[in-house]
């Protein structure tokens, strides 16, 4: 992940910076363009679409006050990760702010038996799937390397090395096809593999090989591609020369960019390519246009390589704000709901705040379970050798 | 004499090669105007120009493979990998290619590139950040592998790689990035290749390398404490091995200690024993023994305290070592 890891280093812009900060032009930031899936302006307008409306066609009111319920409650419990991180409690973590929308939008368009392969940043979509928050914190406390059980939500545990996972769920996808869970018009059936990434991760072999892959064997995948306009610090002109969801019609399927900050397109966009996933139509890449709003983890700092201006600009498409303004324009949730909501969030904050203090640190010897599946001899002698040693040090203090 | 840290000797040791040497260019993920997540590469970019300080696309096989073809065309990529755990998308150009290249053009290709890798662990991250790989390289005929250990190595030995005309990969010790120590930019440097005793002492060998010198120091201290008597050996090179440095202060103590973060299964260690036993069987008084990260993937961070060679575990073997 990555860990900009200058422990203890000033991260503060020096004065000169700020100066320079203050008489350098305002960036141009993209809006996304006249091809962007959008239902809402960032004013919380429902904008009408013939080819996309119809996939919110089965969402009631209540749904729609549920995606807002998730949207807060995960940027709550990324907010607190934060805090804890920050409080020593956290070794490190990867906020999804300005991104809930993209991953609330997409992981509800996800049927039980589907699965999801994340990155590391992929918390709203854990929600989603039902994964305790709690688990995502083990990771980054350094507890163990993502403690759930991949199988039980169908989401598979992030993946840190970046781009890796879009192999693994092509060829988990390829699986889907030979088990004849494609295609027979069994809602309860049919299975859709999605593949998260982010715009840096569009650079990597592996990403790329997963295209190849998903495209010839006409896998049920759908590629979804985070763009949050940073890679760290590398902006997407690094990465790419053209719109990333142009990339896909090279490898012969269909790429669409869809507003990430507008939940209700991405979850029509998502639910489209989803659908054809499962009734075998093949792959579909998806780059959902978004920003990151905070550090790339906490250990980044972000004055070095980018100006506050464009974080303004894209304040103004807060996915938050933009779903409450549709909610209220059409009267679909009322204040006492918004506030119920917001308490729900702090409860929700406290527990997994006490759950992260209340953590059990994992044992030494932990370390040696579940290397190899059957017994293996190097194994079980260290671990031997292991609790010797520390039984040593109780009889004889150690040095 | 300058104090500086680990970091700041590696970057004024690429500004000095970079004001020497047109040809030799940086390339890696995020180290423009970030400087690297470590910082290593602070300012160059600003003083240096984009073309020869190059944010490459997130992608280390690209980054790799885009260096071997700048060092055809006859420059001098000094290529930045951002964690040890990322190499291995790079692996196949490290290890088909860039190490084979001189072999199979019969002589008339050189690749001098150098691969800097910040090493093993320490530092509370998150999977894949704290690996320890040397010994897959060192295993590998047409590489040199090298792991400074402070200040004044970090600043002499990167400008000495990047003069190689050899590809090098270049370990730093990353949990020591922040260490200061003194530099003299004006002396003459010691060779790359060369091991260097850094204690002496007559009682017992330990051999390390990078993160674990710091950590032999103060075991070396803390055991005259108690009437020990450590003789520490940097071994600053991995491959080739100075045995000629190794072997002479074994002679003198007949016992040997080496020392790790690497699993200790085939890493190392193991080759420093089988070429110590063959070359010094009459003078050692005990088996050489290792200490290492167990063999088993990194553990969480919590655990890593547990898992990594520290003090008490160096001194462990010692005291074996010595009793036996
Ligand atoms: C193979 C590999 N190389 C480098 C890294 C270090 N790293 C972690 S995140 C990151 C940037 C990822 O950018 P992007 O794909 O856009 O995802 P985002 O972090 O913006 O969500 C890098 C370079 C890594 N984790 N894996
Ligand atoms: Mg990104």
């Amino acid at each position: 992940m990555s860990d900009n890891a200058v422990a203890g280093v000033s991260t503060g812009p020096a004065e000169d910076d700020v100066l320079a900060e203050l008489t350098a032009p305002v960036p141009e930031v993209g809006d996304g363009g006249p091809e962007m899936v959008q239902l809402l302006t960032p004013e919380g307008q429902r904008v009408e679409n013939t080819e996309y409306d119809h996939y919110l066609d089965g969402l009631t009111d209540e749904d729609l006050r549920g995606f807002y319920r998730d949207l807060v409650l995960i940027r709550r419990v990324d907010a607190e990760a934060t805090a804890l991180q920050r409080q020593g409690e956290l070794g490190i973590w990867a906020s999804l702010l300005g991104q809930e929308a993209a991953q609330v939008g997409s992981g509800r368009a996800l049927r039980p038996q589907d699965y999801a392969f994340p990155t590391y940043r992929e918390h709203g979509v854990a929600w989603c799937r039902g994964v305790n928050p709690l688990n995502l914190l083990g990771l980054f406390r350094g507890v163990n390397h993502g403690g759930w059980d991949p199988n039980e939500k169908n989401f598979h545990l992030y993946t840190i090395v970046i781009g890796a996972q879009t192999l693994h769920a092509t060829g988990y996808a390829m699986g889907v096809q030979r088990d004849g869970a494609v295609g027979t018009g069994d809602p309860d059936r049919d299975t859709a593999v999605i593949a998260y990434f982010g715009d840096g991760a569009s650079a990597q072999g592996d990403v790329n090989e997963a295209f190849v892959y998903a495209a010839v064997n006409n896998a049920p995948v759908v590629f979804f591609c985070q763009n949050n306009q940073w890679a760290i610090s590398e902006p997407n002109e690094r990465q790419t020369r053209i719109p990333l969801y142009q990339r896909a019609r090279g490898f012969g399927f269909p790429g669409v960019r869809v507003d990430g900050n507008d939940v209700l397109a991405v979850y029509a966009v998502a639910t489209q390519a989803l659908n054809a996933a499962r009734s075998g139509q093949g792959p579909t890449f998806i780059e959902a246009y978004t920003y990151r709003m905070g550090a790339h983890t906490t250990s980044d700092d972000p004055t070095k390589y980018r100006v506050s201006a464009e974080v303004e600009v894209w304040k103004h498409r807060d996915p938050i704000e933009r779903l409450k303004s549709c909610l209220v324009h059409q009267a679909k949730a009322d204040q006492g709901f918004f506030d119920a909501v917001d308490g729900e969030a702090d409860e929700l904050a406290a527990q997994v705040r006490e759950g992260c203090l209340t953590m059990p640190d994992p044992t030494g010897d932990s370390m040696f379970d579940h290397v190899y599946v059957e017994p293996h001899p190097v194994v079980e002698a260290e671990r031997r050798e292991f609790a010797e040693y520390h039984a040593g040090f109780a009889t004889e203090g150690g040095h | 004499m300058t104090s500086m840290t680990i970091a700041k000797g590696v970057n004024n040791g690429l500004r000095a090669a970079m004001e020497r040497d047109p040809k030799v260019v940086l390339m890696g993920e995020d180290i423009g105007k970030l400087g690297g997540v470590f910082r290593v590469t602070d300012g160059l970019q600003k003083d240096f120009g984009e073309d020869r300080v190059i944010d490459t696309p997130l992608a280390e096989a690209g980054i790799v493979g885009t260096a071997i073809g700048m060092a055809l065309r006859g420059y001098r990529p000094v290529v930045e990998i951002q964690f040890d755990g990322f190499i291995y998308p790079a692996f196949d150009h490290i290890v088909s290619q860039v190490a084979k290249m001189r072999a199979r053009s019969l002589g008339k290709v050189r690749l001098p590139m150098v691969i800097r890798i910040p090493v093993g662990g320490g530092i509370g991250a998150v999977e894949h950040h704290s690996e320890s790989n040397e010994a897959y390289f060192a295993h590998t005929a047409g590489l040199k592998v090298v792991c400074c250990s402070n200040a004044e190595d970090a600043y002499w030995m990167i400008q000495q790689a990047i003069e190689s005309d050899d590809p090098v990969l270049f370990y730093e010790p990353k949990r020591r990035y922040w260490d200061k120590s003194e530099v003299d930019v004006s002396a003459a440097p010691r060779e790359l290749l060369k091991a260097q005793v850094v204690r002496e002492g007559a009682d017992a060998t330990l051999v390390a390398y990078g993160p674990m010198v710091k950590t032999c120091l103060q075991a070396a201290e803390a055991a005259a404490g108690e009437g020990k008597d450590l003789e520490v050996i940097d071994l600053r090179s991995l491959s080739p091995l100075d045995l000629d440095t190794v072997a002479s202060s074994v002679e003198k103590t007949g016992r040997t200690v080496v020392v790790h973060e690497a699993s200790t299964f085939l890493g190392m260690g193991a080759e420093i024993a089988a070429a110590l036993q063959q070359r010094c069987f009459y003078h050692l008084e005990a088996p050489v023994l290792r200490v290492g990260g167990y063999n088993l993937p990194y553990p969480p961070s919590k655990l890593e305290e547990e898992f990594l060679p520290d003090l008490d575990r160096v001194l462990d073997a010692v005291d074996r070592s010595l009793a036996f």
